[in-house]
């Protein structure tokens, strides 16, 4: 009965996508403003309805009801609550469903919060937003029913796979789809305007916060996403560059630019042009991203041809939307006439070089994963594209970016003084050029590159900072002063500051990790000790657990330093009964930003159990730079400027009264 | 059960299987050439595995190959002997970072050759800018722009 009132819901919220895809066009051209406010009303009760869907499912998943495929396959009656929930979306057609409750969720918030916005714009932007909603309401109903029965209902499920059952799974997915899916709000402006034939400085205002509030979820999605991958894998590694990966990182990369432009745009109204253009691509690329998981593309060509129903589908849906949007831009993007004259040397100078370079590094990315394939596919050859390749090309582009990062904010709108930013920035360089002679003398081993690339970190952390203090004359005036101004700051200037010395902090905590890492690999019997990086580590015993759905083996280790106990770490294998499969559970000691971290291998013949022990150096500062980022971005957001549907205290009131 | 394993993958960004990798008993004796073994197999590709190198992987294969590279190492080969050997015995789907060739040109090309395009189109737009002269004036208001702005100016005088 649930399923069917979940299935029955969608179907709904189908006919109302369709109403809301027409409907408001008509109205915008009639300019009957009852017809464009339809759509306002089918988006609220789309989310309604797709949300009541959604949570048929995790009732279902709660319920344990293996009557249902999709809970039969994906869960088991012992698992724990959470992963029951969680659950839901560790499987194609469920995180199918999550993907069009968050569309809606964005879409039910314009609807909502876009009061200020000119009625045809939003009755176009809506309209948009209730295609992508239609083709991918088709997709799952034709292609991935999550509702699906089973005829005779077996009496235990499947399980979910046991790697997916962790916290990080919890997480990770609704942060990711937030950001991909929040991306279709710009796109969604961008087509509106094309449509509507004009574009100006306010609508680069509307468009920010929603591209501020997709970017920082996606941030923080795919920190998320490495740190779990760090832990849960078992072998410390936290970035791969792998399709999947990629997927993600190229909407980042994507709507970092346009984040970046569409600056620009809003307090010069230039690059017009190009910020429609990246909204296309922002989102051409999270569609992208979802084709290329969702199809099995990635694991080898041929998966892909042998069941192709769900790839073609999405690749249909791709091309349309990618195709369709991409003519109307080729069609109408002339007639769009650029304002706002700038020198190369200037605010927008530097905004149009970070575009430069963060395309480039994109079309990198975008290649590196779709050339082998390509090449697979018309020349017959099969090649790789991994980590070093990207090495070698990414890191000069990312390198040249962070060289220019500290410069941006510092310099003018229209005409900047390039001579006097860099003398503005001497301490700053100055910074750096001495941690790199700290470091040079301090460390062994390694590549010399090491202590430069940590410079340029601290370069462009000192940089923030040096930004800041002129901001609020710090140093300069007296502190009362200094506090005043700093409070008086625009908020999205603060936001900058953390956004760009996040970066610094994550570039060190990347060149520590990867340069310093120490790591042992050995088999061990208890009471052998182990030395990594200054650290003893005993290995006390073994001993055997029962856990709700698996047995595991866990491994007692001492931690102590120069004779001093610290801790005591345990690391564990866990086998999980029903999918006969097991996990890794490593153990990690965080110390200041540095991790120590072990993972257990098999246990041999006689009685000795193989380990990897890692000691990390700084890796922590690798996500505490996302998460400043996304802390950057947040304090950006709730500038009163950029706030979502921002009250207008005072004057609400008089709203009401006639004009005179 | 592939579609269980394409969801998976889908959705977790980074679902690979639990991986081991280099095992002890593999090791070499001379830590120099064991740190040669672990540079080589960073960039040797796992053929059976989805985009992991063969010093990430735990497959079987993973490990006659971490093995095989070890063994040439200590035959006395040089690191690009050890590739050439693979690449003659798997093709060059076994590097993870192909080799610059007729194949593979356009992708190495790709980002110097987009940034001096890119550097140069911008280039070519702020001379044509430069020489057009001032900005481009702002299309007129429509009228029910003019009412809006009208409604706004007149809240502001009466809030002021």
């Amino acid at each position: 009965m649930i399923a069917e009132a979940g299935h029955y819901a969608l179907v709904l919220a189908l006919a109302l996508a369709l109403i809301q895809s027409f409907v408001p066009v008509i109205g915008a051209r009639l300019r009957d403003p009852a017809l464009m406010n339809v759509a306002r009303s089918t988006a609220l009760a789309q989310l309604l309805f797709v949300g009541a869907s959604f949570i048929a499912l995790v009732t279902l998943h709660v319920n344990s009801d293996f009557s249902v495929a999709n809970v039969y396959e994906n869960s088991h009656s012992m698992k724990p609550l959470i992963y029951k929930i969680t659950g839901v979306w560790g499987n194609h057609e469920g995180s199918m469903l999550l993907w069009v409750s968050i569309l809606a969720l964005f879409g039910g918030l314009v609807a909502a919060f876009g009061n200020n916005l000119p009625l045809s714009l939003r009755a176009h932007v809506l309209a948009v937003q209730a295609w992508i909603a239609s083709a991918f309401y088709l997709f799952i109903l034709i292609t991935s029913n999550p509702f699906l029965r089973i005829a005779n209902p077996p009496i235990e499920g499947r399980d979910l796979n046991p790697v997916l059952q962790d916290i990080g799974l919890a997480v990770h997915p609704p942060m990711l789809y937030l950001g991909y899916v929040g991306f279709s709000i710009s796109f969604s402006f961008a087509i509106a305007a094309l449509l509507e034939g004009r574009i100006d400085a306010a609508w680069a205002r509307w468009v920010r916060p929603w591209t501020l509030m997709a970017w920082i979820f996606l941030t923080l999605g795919i920190a998320m996403g490495s740190y779990w991958a760090y832990y849960e894998l078992g072998w410390g590694g936290w970035w791969f560059w792998d399709p999947v990966e990629n997927a993600s990182l190229m909407p980042w990369l994507a709507g970092t630019a346009l984040l970046h432009s569409a600056l620009v745009m809003e307090k010069r109204n230039a690059l017009k042009v190009w910020t429609i253009l990246l909204s296309i691509l922002t989102f051409s690329l999270s569609l992208l991203g979802t084709f290329l998981v969702r199809s099995g593309v990635i694991t080898s060509v041929h998966a892909f041809a042998n069941d192709p129903t769900r790839g073609v589908f999405i690749l249909l849906i791709l091309c349309l939307f990618i195709g369709g949007s991409l003519s109307l831009f080729a069609g109408r993007a002339t007639s769009l006439k650029q304002g706002g004259l700038f020198a190369p040397i200037s605010r927008e100078g530097a905004l149009v070089l970070n575009n430069l370079l963060l395309t480039v590094a994109c079309a990198v990315v975008l290649f590196g994963t779709l050339y082998p394939l390509a090449m697979e596919v018309l020349a017959d050859f099969k090649m790789s594209v991994g980590a070093p390749f990207y090495n070698l090309t990414f890191v000069p582009l990312f390198t040249l970016l962070l060289l220019a990062v500290p410069f941006g904010p510092m310099l003018a709108w229209k005409r900047g003084d390039l001579l006097g930013v860099t003398q503005r920035l001497l301490a700053a360089g100055v910074a750096g050029l001495v941690v790199i002679a700290i470091v040079w003398g301090w460390t062994r081993g390694g590549s010399a590159l090491a202590p430069l690339a940590i410079g340029l970190g601290v370069f462009v952390i000192a940089g923030a900072v040096t930004d800041m203090a002129e901001r609020t004359g710090l140093f300069r005036l007296p502190l009362a002063t200094t506090l005043h101004r700093a409070r008086g700051l625009p908020r999205s200037a603060w936001g900058t500051a953390f956004a760009h010395a996040g970066l610094g902090v994550a570039l060190i905590g990347i060149v520590c990790e990867t340069t310093w890492n120490s790591e042992y690999i050995a088999t061990m019997k208890p009471n052998d000790v182990a030395q990594v990086a200054g650290y003893d580590l005993k290995l006390d015993g073994l001993l055997e657990r029962q856990g709700p759905n698996y047995r595991e083996m866990v491994a007692q280790f001492n931690v102590s330093r120069d004779g001093d106990a610290l801790s005591v770490m345990t690391p564990s294998k866990r086998s999980f009964t029903t999918r006969g499969s097991s996990t890794t559970e490593a153990a990690l000691l965080t110390r200041g930003a540095s991790q120590l971290y072990i993972s257990l291998g098999d246990v041999t013949a006689d009685g000795a159990i193989a380990v990897r022990i890692y000691h990390k150096p700084f890796v922590l500062m690798i996500w505490w730079g996302p998460v400043l980022m996304a802390f950057g971005g947040m304090l950006s957001l709730s500038d009163r400027r950029l706030r979502v549907g921002a009250p207008k205290p005072a004057r609400a009131k008089q709203r009401l009264q006639p004009a005179e | 059960m592939r579609r269980m394993m394409s969801a998976i993958v889908a959705l977790m960004l980074l679902a690979l299987p639990a991986a081991h990798a280099v095992q002890p008993d593999e090791i070499m004796s001379d830590p120099v050439k064991e740190a040669r073994a672990r540079d080589l197999s960073r960039e040797l590709r796992c053929m059976v595995c989805q985009n992991q190198s063969i010093d990430d992987s735990d497959a079987p294969l993973a490990r006659d190959l971490r093995l095989l590279v070890r063994e040439r190492i200590a035959a006395g080969d040089s690191n690009s002997q050890v590739l050439d050997f693979l690449v003659a015995r798997y093709g060059e789907f076994v590097l993870l970072k192909p080799r610059f060739e007729r194949q593979t040109m356009l992708l190495w090309l790709l980002a110097p050759l987009l940034l001096a395009g890119g550097g140069f189109a911008l280039w070519r737009q702020n001379r044509r800018r430069a020489q057009e002269g001032a900005d481009v004036p702002t299309p007129p208001l429509t009228p029910d722009e003019q009412a809006r702005l009208a409604a706004l100016m007149s809240e502001d005088a009466k809030s002021s």
